[in-house]
């Protein structure tokens, strides 16, 4: 039984990384990688196909999908009426016309150098950690985990309608801090 | 022709979908006369970019690491689970 203990100690860091860029959070990242050893060790058989790497990557991404389908679940209770995907928020941005733009966005240059991105990336962190949990989740798992619109949909139990609105707002909400908070050249 | 808020949504949506040919004409012609939204759309574009780019700075960061009790919580379990038939390895 030395196989999962040399999967922990080789590809832990590796998988602890992965999840927490996708959950952002230390202890859900955890389970996540918990999940994903405890699921590879019920189906070693299935282990010689891939290099392992891969293949606990491809088990992980299903286990990042669970936490987060789970944690929007629990949410819904909590949020009802809060976090809503219609149009409440948005109006702000726009005149009262519903036409044009109240609050045009700014000019803000893209990074230059190395430097200039390091601190976009820890503004944009910021940024991302506003968001209200539900839009961050959303936005996390179409632009980060790089999962397709009806995929998302079907995992978390919305109507594609729906999930344009909520990365809409998302983005929206993002592109505004932004604008607030880097100083970009 | 469109407005500027149609427009916006338009452009969010481009990033999750095939616009139709008739918004993305619709779009075309707005972006042709409307600086803001086309500000707004590389904005949008950029944005995508440095998302995947702090996933990637995060994925790479090497002092980024279980930590030792959760490395030692984890295989604990690993230990207690209930071992694969035989013959799976």
């Amino acid at each position: 039984m030395a196989a999962q203990h040399d999967w922990l100690t080789e590809h832990g860091d590796f998988l602890y990384r992965f999840a927490l860029a996708r959950l952002r959070d230390p202890h859900l990242a955890e389970d996540a990688v918990q999940d994903t050893l405890l699921a590879a060790m019920q189906n070693q058989g299935f282990a010689g196909k891939s290099a392992p790497r891969t293949w606990l990557t491809g088990i992980l991404k299903h286990k990042i999908i669970d936490i987060i389908r789970k944690q929007s679940r629990e949410q819904v209770v909590e949020d009802l009426g809060e976090d809503l995907p219609d149009e409440a928020g948005m109006d702000d941005f726009f005149a009262d016309d519903q036409r044009h733009w109240a609050d045009k966005p700014q000019a803000w240059g893209a990074p230059q150098d190395e430097l200039e991105q390091k601190q976009f990336l820890q503004v944009l962190q910021e940024c991302m950690n506003r968001l209200p949990t539900k839009l961050a989740q959303l936005f996390m798992l179409r632009e980060v985990h790089e999962t397709d619109n009806e995929e998302i949909c079907k995992e978390l139990d919305i109507s594609t309608t729906n999930a344009w609105v909520m990365l809409y707002r998302a983005r929206m909400n993002l592109r505004k801090c932004l604008e607030l908070n880097w100083l970009g050249s | 022709m469109l407005s500027c808020k149609q427009a916006s949504q338009l452009i969010s949506q481009s990033l999750d979908r095939r616009l139709s040919l008739r918004e993305r004409l619709a779009l075309r012609l707005h972006l042709l006369i409307c600086d803001v939204c086309e500000r707004f759309r590389q904005q949008l574009l950029l944005l995508r970019d440095m998302v995947h780019k702090l996933r990637c700075h995060a994925e790479q960061d090497a002092d980024v690491q279980l930590t030792a009790a959760a490395r030692q919580r984890i295989a604990a379990r690993l230990e207690h689970s209930p071992k694969p038939e035989s013959g799976s390895y």
